[in-house]
């Protein structure tokens, strides 16, 4: 006698379907987290030249003087660039500065390139200048939207996460041809700073 | 059974209809940015007379070794910029051809002879020759450019015409890799000549 068993797939399949039915809204997209801004933030730092390399040229002359200097630099920047940022939010005019621009890639890529043995207390000014300066000059370009603080919160997030990546990248080579190379890349850095200097010149 | 022909047409219907959908890449460059730092970046590679001192400076370091090999390529960008902002500023600098045609027969020589002076006066010699190479580029710099960008592609191609030479350099670690990179040197002088004569001419 042969039994035979009724397949179970369609019972199977009719659960899945149900399953799936009954699955509610993700709402992963930037429109329903509200998380557009956060990105805007994160994104206008990373698309902006002006701003990353000046952050880039720090973490990596904090990375070269060590582990200490690398989570100075890692807290300091961030907070003071909010700060800045905070008080730029409250200003209406918006002022470029070409030549302040080119002297902090010639001073933090000099530094770099010289392989400066700053003290901690002068490495945390350089932050902290950097972070005012700048943070001050985004958020007079941020206007006075509702969602300005999580555009900033998005550009803070961003500068912690290039800062960390960098200072922990250098702060762990020993091979001294792999300092040379980060030494080589400040070299570059002052030497762009120079080329603005005369841009910034030229068309004053 | 639909014929293959059909077959074919509807997939070529659906294909079109979803071309049609495409929407904007935004896949170009902004005007002004990206283009300042591919127009910077091509403007050492674009003329053979620099390219040429360029790999020689970093022929030379390898040759040299250690720290020259890294001290020199450093050297050249920096005071190079310095040239740049020299001629963006529009201080003049007689003679910049024959100094660009000298720099690569004077690197090149100092490469096919194996010339080995004091660090400092390598330095001296190749930071000489970087101002009239970056004085050439800050001249001949087109306007309506990223300052910031043009800048940084400028630097980032000398630095690797530098490494270019640099990695030919590494073959000075074999006998019959010296020969070759004396060679290189007669060829960078030769070429140095070349120019020197067009610049006269």
């Amino acid at each position: 006698m042969t039994h035979t068993r009724a397949s179970r797939l369609p019972l199977y399949c009719f659960i899945a379907f149900s399953a799936l039915m009954w699955s509610i809204p993700a709402e992963a997209h930037l429109n329903s987290t509200g998380m557009g801004p956060f990105y805007d933030g994160l994104m206008h730092f990373i698309m902006s030249p002006e701003d990353i390399i000046p952050v880039l040229a720090l973490a990596l002359l904090a990375g070269l003087r060590g582990a200490t200097y690398g989570r100075r630099a890692l807290f300091v920047l961030p907070m003071a660039w909010l700060l800045g940022a905070l008080a730029g939010l409250t200003s209406l005019a918006t002022h470029a500065y070409p030549f302040i621009a080119a002297g902090w890639f010639l001073l933090l890529g000099g530094l770099v390139a010289a392989d400066a043995k700053l003290s901690l207390r002068i490495t945390t000014g350089l932050a902290t200048l950097l972070g005012l300066y700048h943070g001050y000059l985004n958020g007079i370009g941020m206007g006075q939207s509702l969602s300005v603080m999580i555009v900033l919160l998005g550009l803070v997030f961003a500068i912690f996460v290039v800062v960390a990546l960098v200072s922990a990248f250098v702060v762990q080579l020993r091979a001294s041809w792999a300092r040379i190379a980060i030494r080589v890349g400040g070299s570059w850095i002052a030497a762009s700073g120079l080329l603005m200097l005369g841009w910034a010149i030229r068309t004053r | 059974m639909p014929h293959r022909k059909q077959i074919l047409a509807r997939w070529l219907g659906e294909l079109i209809i979803i071309s049609l959908w495409s929407q904007n890449a935004f896949a170009h460059p902004q005007k002004g940015e990206a283009v300042g730092f591919l127009t910077g970046f091509r403007h050492p590679i674009s003329g053979l007379d620099h390219v040429l001192a360029m790999v020689a400076v970093g022929l030379w370091g390898a040759q040299l070794g250690s720290p020259a090999i890294w001290l020199l390529p450093v050297a050249f960008p920096m005071v190079m910029a310095f040239g740049g902002m020299l001629g963006l500023v529009g201080v003049p600098l007689p003679g910049a051809e024959y100094g660009i045609a000298l720099s690569a027969i004077m690197l090149g020589a100092a490469v096919l002879f194996e010339i080995r002076p004091p660090l400092t006066i390598a330095a001296i010699l190749v930071g000489f020759f970087a101002i009239f190479h970056g004085h050439a580029h800050g001249t001949e710099l087109p306007a309506g450019q990223s300052a910031l960008l043009y800048s940084i592609g400028f630097v980032i191609a000398t630095g690797c015409l530098h490494a270019v030479g640099i990695g030919i350099g590494t073959v000075h670690r074999w006998g019959w890799g010296q020969k070759v990179l004396r060679a290189a040197g007669g060829l960078v002088t030769l070429g140095g000549f070349f120019f020197l004569w067009r610049a006269v001419a």
